[in-house]
């Protein structure tokens, strides 16, 4: 199991080294207008040409392009991040706690999506082609069509104005409620789909057939059979799901005014702040990348076909 | 005659598809006493897993029984409900299959998959059941039992899985075993052992076979009876001695010529030419006339008229033509 | 003997037109889509006033007699400015998709059908795109090349090429191992031509399908960007940048939101019950 870690380890490298290149892609480019923009056109042409030089020393821009990755990569390696132009502070400070928002935004919306679109597509699968199922894979259409801005205004419509079940301006643990369930129930909606397709897959399998031969009745069968092997089956693809909840989140962020780094992100793009706007990139690209190999190693150490050795 | 265990009236299963309705099977009589083993023969296509699985209405959609009644220890199959079902199965009848590791549970110990039925059908405890499915492992003949009834089924050989198969379908003591090609994807060697143990396990139960194969020679040193089948019909029905020994049906002679046999020297295999005919259209006359080297002795009937069963010797029918003009 | 010539049998395509015309999801998404087509085509002749034309007097009115959908924050009206989006909306559509699929395609077919060597180094370089969750792609490209619609729509199209690369990559070399790729070479035809005449014409049908999934991603996406302020910028009548002022009246104009929302939501459903329907059809499975 040790020598698995270590291997995934391994394998992850080159990836931490494209992400790193990537990342660093953004902010090699700083043209002019770029720092005009920064400054919202309060300092004059002149102005803007030699803070651009001044900008450019500091992020060593005049040197070749492997020099300033390797500055890069050490600035990285230590923790430092850069400063935020447009902000005039450490970009580390700025992501620190909207990290962690993010992350309770994204991981409760994540099981919300789970708890609801689970169920919902192995009871479809179990009753396919029934009314449930119809019924099911209809919501569940609706729900991947359905632009997650737009379901979010609906959400506040409907409960904070017309039902007034929740105050427009929630404080505290209440303001997690409308946007998880928002992201929650949308995620639910491409979840149940691949549960669905996951079970009806399982049900075609021959041990299942021969535990039918035995006299297992269908409900036992689902529960104890069909079940645990849809659940690893769609483990993996739930990490990559993962990917899809950060889209979404950056979006949530936006519209309920939840202070995640999404909401950052959009601002430091539209300010173009490069170190801010790398800064996050680099830290949500680490983030899924650790996420994915999370499961990688719990789906080898659940699952007990695998054989250490060659996996 | 004492009662027949099995009991089957004009059985017939048909897939409905986008091209056409396949009658896979179309029409079959069959009885079977209890403690017969009979082989069921026939090449792949002619419906002889269908009707293994018809046998205990495992067919899943877009298969259907369409008609046809199956008359089993007394009770009538077809109008059984899922309840009755789920007990008639494990308890009444039991089935094997081709693929003995992918039909094991691969995330679930091999111990407890023995152990799941007898808690579940005949209310062992927890222990008793594990201390029962080592002792089944045992008489399968397994070594080291209790060891390997830790392990999951992807550490068994082909051979291994098909015996755990073989002592989780004899666990309740059904009645009647029905093994689909239990050997046709183990290595030679295992076959023969398997083959003998099922013999044994189900002399010593008093359980009935049903050795559906397509490989005619597993047949002679089992079975009681033979049954063959051609595109859905049971062509030839008789003793293995009567079959063996005189063949009726021109297509079970073509199955006996195409046997290689071990130790004789052939100068070439003779195989049957022609293909299975498209199932999902209707036949005129007789199924196998295309392919049969009778055929154009027997005449134009052939090609018009269904063949009937008739008689071809004590307990032996065959559906051919050439039967009527003796 | 009957002398009766056997009907040639329908192409594949006139096969899958006509299970097509017969599925009710194809139906009700084509109709939407073909709504939305029709409104592009003449949106000059259908919408009832200018998409553009400010009428702060009747800003935020509700659906009127005059005004089918009300009017948005500054007064112009809602209808024509949905029935001018379609333009957008099918623009967006057409440009990820091209820029995703035909790049993706491209390394694809290099990357399965081609030299190992090249195959080795895309796929390195497409793992790494895979590496990053695509709006983190998505946002890299916007900063790099600043805020608009057409940086929105290359980047959603750079975001999906490692999606459609690695799909056409494994549908050209399960395609290079078929035998009659290896008698096409032996007859002495050069590579470009195996590639063409071969793997081409059986990349065709899962590229369709991973469309049919793709697409109203990427629409979404695009229309996302918009909302947010970095895609589409303000007049436009693009229905996700209708949404960003609007947003600010919800509770007191909220048709103003609800417009280019459903707009939205009714096109990306057509896509997607056009592309169940399209899959249905298309998948082997269902024989």
């Amino acid at each position: 199991m040790g020598g698995y870690i270590a291997r995934r380890l391994l394998l992850a490298v080159p990836v931490v080294l494209g992400i790193l290149f990537v990342t660093f892609l953004v902010r090699a480019v700083i043209p002019t207008d770029a720092v005009t923009a920064m400054y919202e056109g309060q300092i004059t042409d002149q102005e803007a040409e030699a803070t651009t030089a001044l900008i450019r020393a500091k992020f060593h821009l005049d040197q070749p392009w492997y020099i300033q990755f390797a500055y890069y990569v050490r600035d990285v390696a230590h923790g430092d991040l850069g400063e935020s132009v447009r902000l005039r502070r450490p970009v580390s400070e700025e992501i620190g706690y909207r990290y962690v928002n993010t992350l309770i935004l994204t991981l409760t919306a994540l099981l919300i999506g789970i708890v609801v679109g689970v169920p919902a597509g192995i009871i479809a699968a179990a009753r396919k082609d029934t009314w449930m199922d119809v019924t099911a894979m209809t919501v569940g259409l609706l729900g991947i069509s359905m632009p997650a801005f737009f379901f979010g205004l609906l959400l506040i419509l409907v409960f904070a104005v017309w039902l007034e079940l929740v105050p427009v301006v929630p404080r505290g643990g209440a303001a997690l409620l409308l946007p998880a369930l928002t992201l929650g129930l949308i995620e639910a909606a491409p979840i149940s789909r691949l549960a669905r397709s996951g079970m009806i897959e399982m049900l075609r399998r021959d041990h299942i057939r021969a535990a039918r031969a035995r006299g297992m009745g269908e409900t036992a069968i689902i529960l104890r059979h069909a079940v645990p092997g849809t659940l690893l089956a769609i483990l993996t693809v739930v990490g990559l799901q993962f990917g899809q909840l950060l889209g979404g989140a950056f979006i949530i962020e936006v519209i309920f005014g939840w202070r995640g780094i999404g909401e950052l992100a959009v601002k430091a793009i539209q300010w173009r702040d490069f170190a801010l706007t790398q800064a996050i990139i680099l830290v949500s690209a680490f983030s899924y990348l650790g996420i994915n190999l999370v499961i990688d190693i719990l789906y080898v150490w659940i699952d007990p076909r695998v054989d250490y050795s060659r996996a | 005659m004492p009662e027949p265990l099995l009991s089957v009236r004009g059985l017939a299963t048909h897939f409905v598809t986008r091209r056409g309705t396949l009658r896979a099977v179309d029409g079959v009589d069959l009885d079977l006493a209890p403690g017969e083993v009979l082989g069921l023969v026939g090449e792949s296509g002619c419906g002889k897993t269908v009707l293994a699985l018809s046998l205990m209405r495992l067919v899943e959609p877009p298969g259907r029984i369409v008609a046809g009644r199956i008359a089993f220890d007394g009770s009538d199959v077809m109008a059984m409900d899922d309840k009755a079902l789920s007990r008639l199965r494990g308890r009444g009848m039991g089935m094997i299959f081709q693929q003995p590791r992918t039909s094991l549970d691969p995330l679930i110990r091999i111990g407890n998959q023995i152990s799941e039925p007898l808690m579940q059908h005949a209310g062992m405890s927890r222990a008793a059941a594990a201390r029962e499915a080592i002792a089944l492992l045992e008489a399968v003949g397994i070594p080291a039992a209790q060891a390997r009834a830790k392990s999951y089924p992807h550490e068994l050989s082909g051979g291994q899985a098909q015996r755990v198969m073989i002592a989780i379908a004899l666990s309740l003591k059904p009645r009647l075993l029905i093994a689909d090609e239990p050997t046709t994807s183990l290595d030679v060697t295992v076959q023969a052992q398997i083959l003998a143990l099922l013999r044994e396990r189900c002399q010593a139960l008093g359980t009935a076979l049903i050795l559906v194969t397509h490989d005619i020679g597993v047949v002679a040193q089992l079975a009681d009876g033979v049954a063959v089948m051609y595109a859905g019909r049971v062509v030839e029905q008789g003793s293995v001695a009567a079959i063996f020994a005189r063949p009726a049906h021109p297509y079970t002679q073509g199955l006996l010529q195409s046997a290689p046999v071990l130790g004789a020297r052939r100068d070439r295999l003779n195989a049957i030419e022609g293909n299975i005919p498209d199932l999902s259209q209707p036949i005129a006359g007789c199924a196998f006339a295309p392919r049969c080297e009778a055929r154009a002795a027997i005449g134009q009937r052939c090609d018009t008229d269904p063949p009937v069963p008739l008689p071809a010797g004590q307990d032996h029918m065959a559906r051919c033509w050439r039967l009527a003009a003796a | 003997m009957s002398g009766t010539l056997a009907a040639a049998p329908p192409s594949r395509l006139a096969w899958v037109m006509d299970r097509l015309w017969h599925h009710r999801s194809a139906q009700l998404g084509g109709a939407i889509l073909a709504v939305i087509l029709l409104s592009a085509a003449f949106a000059e002749f259908i919408a009832p006033h200018d998409p553009m034309a400010i009428d702060t007097l009747r800003r935020l009115s509700p659906p009127s007699a005059t005004h089918w959908l009300g009017t948005d924050e500054v007064g112009r009206d809602l209808a024509s400015r949905l029935i001018f989006g379609t333009r957008y909306f099918l623009m967006i559509c057409l440009v990820t998709t091209v820029i995703a699929a035909g790049a993706g395609t491209v390394l694809g077919l290099i990357s399965g059908a081609g030299p190992l060597v090249a195959d080795a180094v895309i796929m390195r370089f497409v793992d790494v795109l895979l590496a990053f969750p695509t709006i983190l792609l998505v946002l890299a490209v916007i900063a790099i090349l600043g805020p608009s619609l057409l940086t929105a729509m290359v980047a959603v199209g750079i975001g999906n090429i490692p999606g459609y690369a690695r799909l056409i990559r494994s549908a050209a070399l399960t395609v290079r191992r078929e035998e009659y790729v290896e008698a096409a070479r032996a007859l002495g035809a050069s590579e470009l031509r195996i590639i063409f005449g071969t793997v081409l014409p059986n990349i065709v049908s899962p590229l369709i399908v991973y469309t049919s999934y793709a697409m109203p991603l990427a629409a979404l996406a695009a229309a996302a960007l918009s909302f947010l302020g970095l895609g589409a910028q303000p007049p436009a009548p693009e229905w996700g940048a209708m949404l960003v002022n609007a947003r600010s009246f919800l509770f007191t104009a909220w048709w103003a939101v609800a417009a280019p929302g459903l707009a939205i939501f009714a096109a990306i459903l057509g896509l997607n019950l056009l592309g169940n329907a399209l899959r249905d059809v298309l998948d082997p499975r269902d024989a």
